[in-house]
């Protein structure tokens, strides 16, 4: 089965971004510009905290706004991103309603999630696991 | 070193022009945060500057562990004060230190004054100077983070410094809020902001950092990861936050109360940790890259007399420093009290626990029949008397008539003016903090940096104390020291002290010796020294001499833990501490 991040309860999120952190440190580098998630508060942070993810859609929008055929359908739900044949319109971006993809400046390229959990290892507060799509 | 740290942001307000300098001997020598930004300071604040005229300069600075390593979660800023009339240094973290990092600076330095009020944008390599006529005078700071919140970009990835109305007005203890709950709140800062007519400052970046071992530096990041949430001390400050010290220390005796007439307060539980969480903790929040979340909110609901059923609910944030100044130390036995005062302190944006101490002293001057009704334009000061206080806050915000103007300038200034300095609870011009644990914390008043409990923790080395062997002045003065010098190298990396026991020195070295330093414990120390002195160099350019500091008569009236605290041995304590200072120079 495939498989997604899930947001368990935004609520007990501190703001802490320690997944964000995890999520650019897959590859081996500080900093925050290779995050495919995000935390931001709900309009300042005394109201608490969203966290954007990839919700793995079945039938994904970001896919079907590609004009070079760069995300494919992931069996189960979600996109995979070919970044060679990615030219970088950010059409994507646009085209996910939760905001969920990323922009890499340094790449030029969206950043999307891969499903892998490394982040969920670093919630300090139990906010977001892999789970199966179900 | 990697690429961006060592890129330092001038900004000068008044030309209205902004450029980015490569420092990297500068943080090669010095790390980052306070190490360079005491230096710059040095360099760039004139002897005898007028600390609210144009030639006054801040500088923030982070360092090089700041979004690369956990609790890596601070920026300092240096400036000179314009409380203490000498070396300015204050610390905060919300998202401040990230967003500094990830716009792809080591520092950013702010030089000149603008002639109308401006607010500055920093995103990435965009900077932007913006009119901020219409945000000035806005009576709620508050307000001020929500407005640009909506008009700037960047968010969860920036930083909103602003001031409130005490910036404007230069109230000499004006603080800087960011991400509405965290402050660079001592010694003014905010009036320094003010006088450049600079109402806010916005930092947003997303870079990467690169490493060049990846797989050390993730075994590592784990290592001290795992570490901090599994650490006892880290649970504290996660469950209770620092307000779980009211109780311990109003049991031993060491809690500031009613201007520190006592050490204990009867109604210690209302204003507690305990109390706070049971009933009115309404959401954990944490600075960015810190997964301890020791930040506590309080969610204040009030009614409106004038209409049933109608509420509104505040959210407060609250720590024991908050807690004594505008609790304890005035008197405030209810917890609804000291919350609504914390609010209006961040509302207004002057430093809460200068607020506490001057209003502390004026409660006593009234008290005495120092100061009247004519001063206080009919304000009864009394112990806990939380309405007047809104007022009495609002008055010396406004600086409505000489007396509260002379209030907005701090202790020194009312003592000097209207008498009463034996009660008037100053260090080097800094409010004292809210420990009285004994001659530890006393002695890091008055011979830290910047006369804050933080420089060199004396009230934790009073409370280890208690628990074993008595220490004789001279080891004290060698244990500040030793633990005020190894502080600049945590603050200039710049980790938060709360991590202190998490970053050891040989922990330090690792992570330095990843990012390419090469630094040795013994070395790192050295340097840690070598800051330090620097810090010192700037205050007695600036005339300060440790020597001639005078601790407040009434420390010596009120029993600490370790009982009446002897003032002969407190003054030789010092002279050791400058002693050790100078020796090592």
């Amino acid at each position: 089965m495939a498989k997604r991040l899930s947001v368990l309860d935004a609520n007990r999120c501190t703001g802490c971004q320690s997944c964000m952190f995890a999520c650019s440190r897959r590859f081996g580098a500080g900093g925050l510009a290779y995050s495919a998630i995000h935390v931001r508060s709900v309009g300042g942070i005394e109201h608490g905290f969203v966290v954007i993810v990839c919700r793995a859609c079945s039938n994904p929008p970001c896919a079907k706004v590609c004009p070079v055929d760069a995300l494919k359908i992931r069996i189960g739900g979600g996109v995979i991103l070919d970044a060679t044949r990615c030219i970088g319109c950010g059409f994507c971006v646009k085209s996910c309603p939760y905001g969920a993809i990323f922009w890499n400046e340094r790449e030029n390229k969206p950043n999307i999630c891969i499903y892998c959990g490394y982040c969920s290892r670093y919630c300090p507060h139990d906010v977001i696991a892999l789970e199966e799509i179900g | 070193m990697d690429e961006f740290i060592k890129n330092i942001l001038y900004i000068d307000l008044s030309r209205k022009k902004f450029w980015v300098e490569d420092r990297r001997k500068l943080f090669e020598e010095y790390l980052g945060g306070v190490g360079v930004a005491s230096k710059i300071l040095l360099e760039e604040c004139p002897k005898n500057a007028d600390p609210l005229g144009p030639e006054n300069v801040i500088i923030f600075a982070v360092g090089p562990l700041n979004g690369l390593f956990p609790i890596a979660s601070k920026t300092v800023a240096c400036f000179k004060s314009p409380l203490t009339k000498s070396y300015g240094e204050s610390h905060a973290g919300g998202r401040s230190a990230i967003a500094i990092r990830q716009a792809g600076y080591g520092a950013i330095v702010i030089k000149g004054a603008s002639d109308t009020p401006v607010y500055v944008a920093v995103h990435g390599k965009n900077v932007l100077f913006r009119d901020a006529s219409a945000l000035w005078g806005l009576r709620n700071s508050i307000t001020v983070g929500r407005v640009l919140r909506e008009i700037e970009g960047g968010a969860g990835v920036r930083t909103i410094m602003r001031i409130g109305v005490a910036g404007e007005n230069l109230v000499s203890y004006a603080s800087v809020n960011t991400e509405t709950y965290r402050h660079f709140g001592r010694l003014g800062l905010g009036a320094v902001f003010g006088s450049k007519k600079l109402k806010a400052l916005i930092v947003s970046g997303k870079m990467t950092i690169p490493v060049s071992n990846s797989k050390k530096y993730r075994e590592l990041y784990d290592k001290i990861y795992t570490t901090s949430i599994k650490s006892t001390l880290m649970k504290k400050y996660h469950d209770l936050g620092t307000a779980s010290n009211i109780i311990p220390l109003n049991t031993i005796n060491a809690l500031p109360t009613k201007n520190l007439k006592e050490s204990s307060f009867e109604y210690a539980e209302n204003i507690s940790g305990e109390r706070l969480a049971e009933k009115y903790l309404g959401r954990r929040v944490a600075c960015a890259h810190c997964p301890i979340a020791c930040i506590h909110l309080a969610s204040l609901r009030e009614p409106y007399i004038t209409e049933p059923y109608f509420y509104k609910t505040t959210m407060i944030s609250y720590d024991h420093e908050l807690l004594y100044a505008l609790g304890s130390m005035i008197g405030v036995s209810n917890t609804e009290g000291a919350l609504k005062l914390i609010d209006e302190v961040e509302k207004w944006g002057v430093d809460a626990m200068m607020t506490g101490t001057v209003l502390a002293w004026m409660t006593e001057a009234y008290e005495k029949g120092i100061i009247g009704e004519n001063e206080t334009l009919g304000l009864r000061l009394e112990w806990g008397s939380v309405e007047a206080y809104i007022k009495a806050i609002e008055y010396i915000v406004r600086r409505v008539n000489e007396f509260y103007k002379t209030a907005s300038e701090g202790l020194d200034a009312l003592a000097s003016r209207y008498g009463g300095e034996e009660f008037a609870l100053s260090y080097g011009g800094n409010g004292m903090p809210g420990y009285h644990t004994g001659p530890g914390a006393h002695i890091t008043y008055l011979t830290g940096a910047r006369h804050s409990h933080l420089d060199s923790a004396g009230y934790s080395l009073d409370q280890e104390t208690l628990k074993g062997k008595q220490l004789s002045g001279k080891e004290i003065s060698e244990k500040l020291y030793h633990e005020e010098s190894w502080r600049q190298i945590l603050s200039s990396l710049v980790v938060c002290f709360f991590s202190r026991g998490i970053y050891t020195p040989e922990i330090v070295c690792e992570t330095l010796n990843i990012l390419d330093y090469s630094f040795n414990e013994k070395e790192l120390k050295r340097l840690g020294e070598k800051i330090l002195r620097n810090k010192n160099d700037f205050k007695e350019r600036e005339g300060f001499n440790m020597l001639n500091q005078k601790f407040p008569k009434r420390i010596f009236e009120t029993p600490t833990p370790f009982g009446n605290l002897n003032e002969e041995s407190l003054y030789e304590s010092v002279k050791e501490f400058y002693k050790i200072l100078k020796e090592h120079t």
